[in-house]
């Protein structure tokens, strides 16, 4: 039987663009421009390579986002993923990491999936708990944070290097699994990837489709509240000198008077 | 007063400092109550005591090594019926996050992470953030359920408020369930005898400006110099000059040093977003118009080759 592979992947606002919060203090997701999140194609690569390997496999990735979210789709798509799902609601509008999870995990058994690949932590919200939380409501191992993995007799196999060891791990499918930046760079789309891309299948869902009410989602549903959002005052310019032979000895200076020294 | 659940992070018995400053943060919420797993938890208690712990939950069982954090969350879940806490607090390193946020799902609560400060509210406790790397302060509170916190190291200066530390066994039992991921080996990284990256009160960082490994001994020296821990840009743990566990930045280590030291580092967002919560920022850069000198409370303009060693020199004769 075939592998079905799932690749939850995320739209982001660009990190290098000038990010803000709406006025309801959700992430403003109008004005910079968003793409797949970064560390999210580490996960199609993993997911594609795994295909590679496989006899027979099929990678589908899952957004929940907003209708621009399908940029993110058709970028994996044309990496070469087989097909799509796009959850989008106007209720999901300023959910949070609870209701994310919610919504994937329903959208996870909706689809079917043997193995579900994520990235180590989106680029904007970046709590990286998401893949946890999947686990949890699916009720499969968690195989998190790895540099390394190997899907093979229905087993999944990876390396984590966390802070105090490095940990080889082992779990049977289904499973959870999610990759970090160490695991390998990721292809870039070729022009033939882009082109296959357009006619790939994407399937929107809503939130009736998945039996999710929609108090439970959204920003009424959220389990937890920004209250405020200031933007850090600019640090005051410090001082700045060139170093002409001496440069170091002036920097002592500086950490002396600072009591570094 | 209600009861603030603390998890431990230590090693073998041994606490480490972020717990502490977890302890201190939690007495402004309520009674701290620590949850201690795996061994050495009446060497831990002492320390915990000292530092306001009324109680320490402790449990011990092969499974909290032998699998990969699920055990951990059905431990601290019977802690969390035990006490019916007003919060739980973790550190935020990789751990720690994925235990609260299974608890988060498993007691249906809000979770918070990353909190680099936590005060007491009218409604409960108000955590601060830094996001969009650090470019924003926000304030927020969970709404539904018990709070689930992770706070990051150096969010709080740890306080002695000596308390009972009464340790109390924890009965737990691991589901089956939490049995899914073996983890079949474990190779424990060598100590630097330098301190943590994370815990430390100063860091000096090398980027691609250190132009290889055999130059990285610059940067050690330096941090040695000031009692630092050894910090590094992407690129430079790409290029495979020093490991990826000291790299600075949005997928690495976040730090909020008292002093954070940029060396060859240009300054790229993914970068700030690790450094830029640092008390006092300084960088050595060759190109006057890296993006490093807007962060920067003391800049040099020059070549690391020479700064670096005059600074560390000048350094070490000061301290005689
Ligand atoms: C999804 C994603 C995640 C990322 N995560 C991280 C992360 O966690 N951490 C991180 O650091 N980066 C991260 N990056 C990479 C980041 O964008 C930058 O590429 C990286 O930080 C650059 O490292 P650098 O400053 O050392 O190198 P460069 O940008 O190449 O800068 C080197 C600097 O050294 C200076 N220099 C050269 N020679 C000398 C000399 N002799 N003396 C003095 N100065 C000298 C140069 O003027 C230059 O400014 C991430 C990127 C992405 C896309
Ligand atoms: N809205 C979303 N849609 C699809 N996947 C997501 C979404 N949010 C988070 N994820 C996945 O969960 C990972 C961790 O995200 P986070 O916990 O938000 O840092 C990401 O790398 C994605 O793989």
């Amino acid at each position: 039987m075939s592998l079905r592979i799932v690749v939850t992947v995320k739209y982001v606002p660009d990190a290098t663009g000038d990010r803000h919060f709406a006025e309801d203090l959700t992430v403003d997701r109008d004005d910079v421009d968003g793409l797949l999140s970064e560390l999210d194609e580490y996960a199609v690569e993993q997911a594609l390579q795994i295909k590679e390997e496989a006899d027979d496999a099929e990678v589908t990735v899952l957004t929940v986002g907003p209708e621009d979210a399908t940029d993110a789709l058709r970028k994996a798509l044309s990496m070469g993923a087989d097909k799509a799902v796009h959850v989008e609601d106007d209720d999901l509008h300023g959910t949070d990491a609870l209701g994310t999870s919610l919504v994937l995990a329903k959208a996870l058994e909706h689809i079917g999936y043997d193995l579900v690949v994520s990235g180590m932590a989106s680029t904007d919200g970046g709590m990286g708990v998401v893949p946890a939380m999947l686990a949890e409501r699916l009720g499969v191992p968690q195989v998190t944070l790895l540099s390394e993995l190997k899907v093979e007799d229905g087993k999944v196999t990876g390396r984590r290097d966390g802070d105090a060891a490095s940990e080889q791990l082992e779990a049977a499918l289904p499973a959870v699994v999610s990759v970090t930046d160490q695991s390998g760079e990721a292809r870039y789309p070729s022009f033939k990837g882009i082109m296959a891309a357009k006619k790939k299948p994407v399937e929107t869902l809503d939130l009736s489709d998945l039996g999710i009410e929609a108090d439970e989602v959204g920003l009424d549903g959220a389990w937890t509240k920004v209250e405020e959002a200031a933007e850090r005052p600019a640090r005051t310019a410090g001082t700045i000198v060139k170093d002409e032979g001496n440069g170091g000895k002036q920097l002592a200076e500086f950490l002396a008077g600072q009591k570094f020294i | 007063m209600a009861e603030v659940l603390v998890y431990v992070d230590h090693v073998d018995g041994a606490v480490r400092k972020p717990t502490l400053e977890l302890l201190t943060l939690a007495r402004r919420i309520g009674e701290p109550v620590a949850v201690h797993l795996g061994a050495g938890a009446d060497a831990a208690a002492q320390t915990l005591a000292e530092h306001g712990a009324v109680k320490v939950l402790a449990a011990d069982a092969p499974e909290f090594a032998d699998y990969l954090v699920a055990p951990k969350v059905d431990a601290l879940q019977a802690a969390y019926e035990a006490v019916s806490p007003a919060a739980v607090l973790l550190p935020s390193n990789a751990e720690g996050k994925e235990i609260a946020a299974r608890l988060a799902v498993r007691v249906g609560s809000g979770l918070i992470t990353d909190a680099v400060d936590l005060e007491a509210g009218d409604e409960g406790p108000v955590a601060t953030q830094s996001v969009f790397a650090a470019s924003y302060t926000t304030k927020s509170r969970v709404i539904k359920g018990t709070p689930v916190i992770t706070v990051k190291p150096n969010s709080a200066a740890p306080e002695a408020a000596p308390a009972a530390g009464t340790v109390e066994q924890l009965a737990v039992t691991v589901g089956e369930t939490s049995k899914g991921t073996k983890v079949v080996s474990r190779t424990p990284r060598e100590s630097t005898g330098r301190p943590e990256l994370t815990e430390a009160a100063i860091v000096v960082s090398g980027g691609r400006g250190v132009n290889g490994a055999e130059n990285f001994p610059l940067i050690e020296a330096l941090a040695d110099s000031l009692g630092g821990a050894v910090g590094a840009s992407r690129a430079a743990v790409d290029a495979g000059w020093y490991p990826h566990s000291s790299q600075v930045g949005q997928t690495g280590k976040s730090v909020s040093p008292q002093l954070y030291i940029a060396a060859g580092i240009s300054g790229a967002i993914q970068h700030r977003a690790g450094m830029q919560t640092s008390k006092t920022i300084v960088a050595i850069n060759k190109d006057e118009e890296a993006p490093i000198f807007e962060l920067v409370d003391y800049g040099v303009v020059g070549d690391l080759f020479e700064v670096v060693p005059q600074l560390t020199e000048e350094i070490k004769s000061r301290k005689g």
